[in-house]
């Protein structure tokens, strides 16, 4: 089974997808869940609702699976010469852009670069220095009145980094946060395929995270789950970051958030498991917000008890972050085993007298 | 319709004190809507028009509350103090005037800077009422004011405080005034409150109304004055639909509608991609379980100063590319 | 009318249970501590009590009449602290802030970890040890620890919280003890839900997680749907000298003038119907009450008044001195005065009160 999961991976590493853009990226992914659900709907944000209905007698419990599909990426503002202004959608830091290859979504799509005026052409003050992204432009390689015909401002730009196999289980590219999770949520449907669960499961590909969290305010709002659970990529040790308490090893386990955001007894429940089923795993504090889909689905309207799993990430926001394929199986395991536990009576136990023990 | 403006931008209704303006709204509108009721954050809200089968139920928004200030302190010589109401910026205060919801009025005055090159904090300011004692100073603590400046008609150019966002709400009016007789929608035209200081107004009338479809009317800045800001938008140009701006992403497939609906209709339009500031669309876009929206936009210099200004064809061209919006079925794909 | 309830007096009961809440830990998203306390308390008082997915209590205690307005009461249970971050190596834990706290007052502060309180300190470098200037920096809270001395490392783990260890007292006429922002709130609702008026709903809603974003308070709302709303809270008293000797103008409120009643702050402008209504309660019982500086911060009423089709609110708060540092200082006689306005001003509630539209 989980062999078809590489290509899917790569194949939605190679698709736009921007915030509030997600149709190019939604429909493959339809295409993945429609033989591992019973209904496919999307919502009137854009997200994408897959039910996958319990065998339990009705009427059944709910757990909503998130992850964003949405990806960081670009917007043109001005056309000027023949070049293109731009500003960014979701959070990127200028440094890693210069000579990063790029998509205009104009009239058609125009493969670009982004590029870095030479210093002579720099405020004095930039010269030297890192260019911020009001001073980076595109260049799209056309005539001037080309472009013009072809790009409007509000046109797109996204990545066109295409993904890069490093070694057997790592992959890198643009959008694996969160196209990662995506993946592990498609495993999770596929071992369901093969377990009887009694709660309904609906697979969620959210839309807006980067910008809004509205798929992540909306979708439970629409179908009113019992539990949630946010799959999102979280920081993997590396260059920079190699002794930060907030990172974790690559490939060697899933995080379980716990904070604020998180129901302490549902973290329990994912623990045990974890622990009974041999799934390394590693405590992700989140003392704060937690910066996923959860922070919205808590305080969906009546408050919707909810948990983080995280996958482990490398190079966050530029087009080369790096997964383990391991950790995305990994998640996708947890969330099956997860469910398949889930009795009819299950939420007795998500309680705060017993949190408090 | 220009007195129409003069009299919505002379009004002073700072946020969560809109009642003066409501009530020149309430006026206008007498007898247009089907039916309109006052929320508990105060948003007026009419009701107009019926859903047909192929028709939505919409909600337009415009803000009636403008930014302004608050008494905090009143001290022993009777000066007041204050804090700002929204985005107040400092430059714009010391030699200004306001006006006091209550109806007094005063001059903004600051305290000896060391350097005549730097700008007053707003703790460096205070308001003179006239008052020479704390006992005799008819502003109390918790007393809101609005900034005063009459209306200017330059012709083709309009200038006012508060354009942000009057100006959309004479449009509303205007909108509600020419409301398509065969329109099949059932429209909302909501006047909001709150939006200066976080959209909250909007957040719970959208809550109420559950639209399928939310469209605010607010201004946005240009990018046309001498070494302003690199922006495409530009006074004269006309409606300017958002594509984004610093809050959210209008929906596309309304950005797509509004767009093939101003070329259907010769309605003269540009495209507009704001990287600070938001609208109301923001908070109605994610109310419930979603609602497709975005934002018409009346392109404005020198936003949230005294003198904001704004373009009377663009205003016009907003009011066309609202009520040909609204005159048929709405597709979004 | 002749079924007018007691009115609600602050004595050594109401101040020991004061102080048992102040001594609990509470920090946000781990509110057990107090929770334990609000239920056992409440469960007498009301009607139905229910804990939400996120934690809040809501406890309901029902009019006794017909046509009863629904009044929704928060007060917020947690409290600002610490969050360790590491495996507490040599019983060292690196920790994160939670809530906001001023990182120049962490240095050198005893602390209480988890729920068995271990107890523990923030170090500092001795000062012998420094350098030139360095005492002019203040210290990152990256480079600081809670040091639970040797085998610490067994005693607590990665994720637990902790508070400062500071031990509530009553000194004169104050009150003097760690997060009485928001303890003080949360005694004052269970005072009003003993004391409740029969002429309306009264729904307390011991809030979760205010400190971090006023999440508790916003699900709370939302499923209460009340007709009004006060949120009742701690507010800082800077009623302080200037260095200078001039007049203090940002004094936000003083001690020993009344409860404070909130115009506007960051989340919220009050709604000017409700604000009426207390202060002419006040005055018709001469309670002494103050206007809280329109200014900065927020309070639940930030999240409730936004909630469903808009909610009418207004928060009222005990001045109190040094918030969010180990020891808070408050008056006795403002909270008495606290409880005396909000009693009132729920006796005297009618429909009448919000029947004309906001101004």
């Amino acid at each position: 089974m989980s062999d078809t999961l590489l290509p899917l991976l790569k194949k939605l590493l190679s698709l736009s997808g921007l915030s509030a853009y997600e149709a190019p990226v939604r429909e493959v992914i339809a295409e993945a869940w429609q033989p591992l659900v019973d209904e496919l709907s999307v919502s009137r944000l854009g997200s994408l609702h897959g039910l996958r209905r319990g065998q339990g007698a009705e009427p059944r419990r709910r757990i909503l699976l998130a992850a964003h599909m949405d990806a960081i990426g670009m917007m043109t503002t001005q056309v000027v010469d023949g070049l293109l202004r731009f500003t960014e959608i979701g959070g990127i830091d200028p440094r890693i852009l210069p000579g990063q290859p790029v998509i205009v979504h104009g009239r058609r799509e125009l493969p670009g670069y982004v590029v870095q005026p030479a210093d002579r052409l720099l405020p004095k003050a930039l010269r030297g220095k890192p260019v911020p992204m009001s001073h980076l432009l595109v260049d799209v390689g056309l005539p001037a009145d080309e472009v013009a015909e072809l790009v409007r401002p509000g046109d797109l730009i996204s990545f066109a980094q295409p993904p890069i196999e490093l070694g057997e289980t790592v992959l890198a590219g643009h959008s694996q946060d969160n196209r990662a999770s995506v993946t592990a949520v498609t495993a999770c449907l596929q071992e369901l395929q093969h377990m009887r669960h009694a709660w309904d499961v609906w697979a969620v590909a959210t839309a807006q995270e980067e910008e809004t969290l509205g798929g992540g305010f909306t979708s439970p709002f629409e179908i009113r789950p019992d539990l949630c659970v946010a799959i999102d990529v979280t920081f993997a040790r590396g260059p920079g970051v190699s002794s930060d308490q907030r990172a974790f090893p690559l490939g060697k386990g899933v995080t379980l958030g716990w904070g604020p955001n998180i129901h302490p007894a549902l973290f329990e429940a994912f623990q045990t498991l974890a622990k009974q089923q041999d799934i390394p795993f590693h405590l992700e504090v989140m003392p704060r917000h937690s910066g996923t889909d959860a922070y919205a689905t808590q305080i969906v309207a009546e408050g919707i008890p909810s948990i983080v799993i995280g996958i482990p990430l490398r190079y966050m926001h530029t087009p080369v972050e790096l997964v383990s394929l391991k950790d995305i199986r990994r998640a996708g395991h947890l969330l099956a085993e997860f469910i398949a536990t889930l009795q009819p009576d299950f939420m007795n136990e998500i309680t705060w007298d017993k949190a408090n023990e | 319709m220009k007195s129409l403006i003069q009299k919505l931008v002379e009004s002073i209704g700072p946020s969560g004190y809109e009642g003066a303006t409501r009530e020149i709204v309430r006026a206008e509108i007498a007898g247009l809507g089907d039916e309109q009721h006052i929320d508990a954050l105060g948003n007026l809200i009419v009701r107009k028009g019926h859903k047909a089968a192929n028709g939505l139920r919409i909600m337009l928004s415009a803000h009636m509350d403008e930014i302004g200030i608050i008494a905090t302190h009143i001290d022993e010589n009777g000066f007041v103090r204050f804090t700002t109401i929204g985005g107040v910026r400092p430059h714009t205060c010391f030699g200004g005037r306001v006006q006091f919801v209550n109806g007094v009025r005063g001059v903004i005055g600051g305290e000896r800077l060391e350097s005549q090159d730097k700008v007053h904090t707003f703790e460096q300011m205070y308001i003179d009422v006239g008052a020479s004692s704390r006992a005799d100073c008819p502003v109390k603590v918790g007393d809101m004011a609005g900034f005063e400046r009459p209306f200017l008609d330059l012709g083709n150019r309009l200038v006012a405080k508060s354009m942000d966002d009057r100006i959309s709400v004479a449009v509303l009016i205007e909108a509600l005034r020419q409301f398509p007789a065969n329109s099949p929608h059932e429209v909302y035209f909501v006047f909001s409150t709150q939006e200066e200081v976080g959209l909250r107004g909007a957040t719970t009338a959208a809550y109420a109304i559950d639209p399928d479809l939310g469209i605010s009317v607010d201004v946005t800045a240009t990018g046309d004055m001498p070494k302003g800001p690199k922006m495409e938008v530009g006074l004269g140009k006309g409606a300017a639909i958002k594509v984004r701006d610093g809050g959210m992403l209008s929906d596309p497939r309304l950005v797509r509608f509004l767009v093939n609906t101003a070329e259907q209709h010769n309605i003269p339009y540009q495209l507009e991609i704001l990287e600070g500031g938001t609208t109301d669309a923001r908070v109605i876009q994610i109310t419930r379980a979603g609602v497709p929206a975005g934002c018409i936009s009346i392109p404005c210099r020198y936003i949230h100063s005294p003198s904001e200004m704004v373009d009377y064809g663009d205003v016009q061209n907003v009011v066309r590319l609202l009520t040909a919006t609204l005159s048929g079925p709405i597709t979004l794909e | 009318m002749n079924d007018i309830p007691l009115l609600p007096i602050i004595g050594d009961a109401e101040i020991a249970l004061l102080e048992k809440l102040s001594n609990a830990n509470a920090v946000s998203g781990d509110e057990g501590e107090v929770r334990a306390i609000v239920l056992e308390q409440v469960r007498p008082l009301v009607d139905e009590v229910k804990v939400d997915a996120l934690g809040n209590v809501l406890a309901v205690r029902k009019a006794r009449q017909p046509g009863a307005l629904r009044v929704m009461l928060a007060a917020h249970m947690d409290e600002i602290g610490f969050m360790l971050t590491s495996d507490g190596e040599d019983g060292l834990f690196s920790f994160a802030l939670v809530g906001g706290i001023d990182e120049r007052i962490l240095p050198g502060k005893p602390v209480k970890v988890g729920k068995d309180h271990v107890p523990g300190v923030i170090g500092a470098k001795p000062i012998h040890l420094q350098e030139e200037g360095e005492d002019e920096r203040s210290i990152p809270v990256d480079s600081l620890k809670i040091d639970l001395g040797p085998g610490g490392e067994n005693k607590a783990k990665k994720g637990d919280r902790a508070t400062f260890a500071t031990t509530f007292q009553r000194v004169g006429p104050s009150l003097i003890g760690k997060a009485l922002d928001n303890r003080l709130g949360v005694a004052t609702i269970i005072e009003l839900l003993r004391h409740a008026p029969d002429s309306i709903e009264l729904i307390g809603a011991f809030t979760v997680q205010e400190e971090i974003g006023l999440r508790g308070a916003r699900v709370a709302a939302y499923a209460i749907n009340p007709d009004l709303a006060i949120a009742i809270d701690s507010t800082p008293a800077y009623d302080l000298p200037l260095w200078d000797g001039s007049e203090n103008t940002v004094y936000n409120t003083r001690l020993g003038a009344g409860p404070a009643i909130y115009l506007t702050d960051s989340s919220t402008l009050s709604d000017p119907r409700i604000i009426q209504h207390l202060v002419r309660s006040a005055e018709a019982e001469g309670i002494p009450y103050q206007f809280r500086q329109p200014g900065g911060g927020g309070t639940d009423a930030g999240a409730i008044h936004k909630q469903r089709a808009g909610i009418p609110s207004v928060s009222v708060s005990v001045p109190g001195r040094y918030a969010h540092t180990p020891a808070l200082v408050v008056r006795l006689e403002d909270w008495q005065n606290t409880l005396r306005l909000l009693h009132s001003a729920l006796r005297r509630l009618t429909p009448d009160v919000l029947a004309e539209p906001r101004p």
